[in-house]
């Protein structure tokens, strides 16, 4: 085997003990990497910091655990900024794993909401937030799409009561919410098909403003739904999360994930192109010898 | 951090690790994170369903004297008959009702917001107006609207078969491979991020929830002895593992 076959034949394993030596040591290191925002990300964060005080965001936590680490910074962002500007949320999730997510989520928006923090020069003083005041949790329903539509009536179709058993209509937030007309927006975060059903039964039914945001694997796919109008923000992957981040000037998990992702895609493009380099390599000289 | 905790997030970093270590080889601890994942997976979701959907859905209209949802229990019950060989075509029918329905919901709208806005859209005026947009990287810009609009019509001409991929429209339908290729490309890319995403997320976990909270919760500085530690301790796991793939990519029998 000569240098080239053995620069396209790497045991993967070494590509794997790599990655980990990187990854893990970026994080001993502590420094800044510039982060862009795109217009897409901007858009959500544009549109919920003009919302008024009192006005209403659908947060769908509509992902399983194995999305959390794409996902789960999103959503925190989203609820601090919501929160912060004193505008109420009405959390559900169609992801049979999410409910447990985001009563740990609440709990956690809930205790960071109790100190004052300055954002962009504004110092917002702590306050307490109240379940069925500044946030309802619906809870989970099976069958994500007959809920989007049953929800496009009305929330108490299929959520009579919310997560903690008691029922919407005792909830002083949910007097004269009936359906999505009564949202300002709604924002999906979604790991799977959900979103698909989102844009289809829910934005192309009921002509609510939506803005989605998707893991990585699936981010490239709904730019489309962008230039199309029928979606007006899109957050995707960590990339998306750590823009919300920088927008908001509340740097968390993403921002300090991005600065790891530089260093390993720095690994994986120098293995792609080693493996380039055999291969072209290797069929010249195979052409050479006439093989 | 009190005991119980520290205890169960010991384990999540245990069978964390366990999972990880299938990227070497299959081993004893992979399986056994593995099934422990299925089963709870499977009995968390049985549970909910339950709870959430057949008790508060069926159960309870039932005893709040809805009769006729008996009908759609009784279409459920039929479902089951998909275990006997002699009775499995009873199931067709609550099969027929249920992918009936859901063909009459699914396709208005999915023509309408998959098929037909998404035409229109492409085939929308470029914003010359706002031609380049807040830059060149804009994708609302007009200039992405133009390689849209282009690269959409170039992608569709590669599938066009009826005509020969020679001269001018090959060259236009070589030009969709290569669109074709940048899309792939950018999904790819977002892959390797997502899949980074992952192992981040897992490394935060070990380094700040298990290792520095479990022995250090009062510590409020971000560069901790017990991080050092923490460091040392995986290097030395990363350190036997390379160890362990150099044996064996030695052996005689993996020397090509």
């Amino acid at each position: 085997m000569n240098i080239f076959e053995k620069m396209m034949s790497i045991d993967r394993r070494w590509v794997f003990l790599l990655l980990a030596v990187v990854v893990i040591g970026t994080y001993a290191v502590s420094f800044e990497i510039p982060i862009r925002v795109n217009s897409e990300v901007r858009n959500i964060y544009e549109f919920i910091d003009k919302l008024q005080p009192g006005e209403i965001v659908y947060l769908g936590v509509d992902y399983d655990p194995s999305n959390q680490a794409e996902l789960h910074p999103m959503a925190y962002a989203v609820m601090e900024h919501c929160f912060r500007k004193k505008l109420k949320i009405i959390f559900c999730t169609l992801s049979q794993y999410g409910p447990g997510m985001v009563d740990g989520a609440i709990k956690d928006i809930t205790d960071s909401m109790r100190v004052e923090k300055t954002y962009h020069g504004v110092t917002y003083p702590g306050r307490e937030l109240v379940n069925g005041e500044d946030y309802v949790f619906l809870g989970y329903k099976a069958y994500f799409a007959l809920q989007i539509l049953a929800m496009g009536q009305n929330f108490r179709l299929p959520f009579p009561v919310d997560y903690y058993g008691r029922p919407l209509d005792e909830r002083p937030m949910m007097k004269g919410v009936m359906n999505y007309k009564q949202v300002a927006c709604v924002v999906a975060l979604s790991g799977g098909n959900i979103t698909e059903a989102w844009i289809s039964y829910g934005q192309g039914r009921f002509n609510f403003p939506l803005a989605l945001g998707t893991t990585g694997v699936m981010a490239a796919d709904y730019y489309p739904y962008l230039n199309s109008g029928q979606v007006f923000g899109l957050m995707g992957g960590l990339l998306g999360a750590a823009q919300y981040e920088k927008l908001s000037d509340n740097p968390g998990p993403a921002i300090d994930g991005m600065r790891v992702q530089v260093f390993a895609h720095i690994v994986i493009i120098v293995f792609i192109i080693i493996g380039n380099i055999g291969y072209f390599t290797e069929r010249r000289r195979r052409a050479k010898e006439g093989r | 951090m009190d005991f119980e905790t520290f205890l169960w997030t010991t384990f999540a970093a245990f069978v964390t690790l366990a999972i990880f270590s299938f990227l070497y080889k299959d081993n004893p601890f992979y399986k056994f994170a593995e099934h422990l994942m299925v089963g709870t997976a499977t009995g968390y979701f049985s549970v909910l369903l339950w709870h959430n959907n057949l008790y508060p859905n069926l159960f309870q209209k039932l005893a709040d004297g809805v009769w006729w949802y008996l009908v759609p229990g009784f279409l459920g019950l039929l479902m089951w008959t998909r275990f006997s060989k002699k009775y499995s075509w009873v199931s067709r029918w609550p099969m027929a009702l249920y992918i009936g329905i859901s063909a009459g919901l699914a396709i208005p709208l999915e023509m309408s917001n998959r098929v037909i806005k998404q035409m229109h859209a492409m085939m929308s005026d470029v914003s010359w107006g706002s031609f380049f947009g807040s830059g060149i990287f804009d994708s609302q810009s007009g200039l992405s609207d133009l390689i849209i609009l282009i690269g959409a019509l170039a992608a569709l001409a590669y599938f066009f078969f009826s005509k020969a991929h020679t001269g001018a429209f090959g060259g236009f339908a070589k030009f969709g491979i290569w669109v074709l290729m940048i899309g792939f490309g950018a999904s790819f890319g977002y892959t390797v991020m997502a899949r980074i995403s992952l192992f981040i997320d897992r490394v935060q976990f070990l380094q700040k929830t298990w290792i520095y909270n479990a022995f250090d919760s009062s510590a409020a500085g971000y560069h901790s002895g017990y991080q050092v530690a923490f460091f040392v301790v995986v290097l030395a796991i990363l350190a036997y593992i390379a160890r362990e793939i150099w044996v064996h990519l030695r052996k005689p029998e993996n020397i090509s």
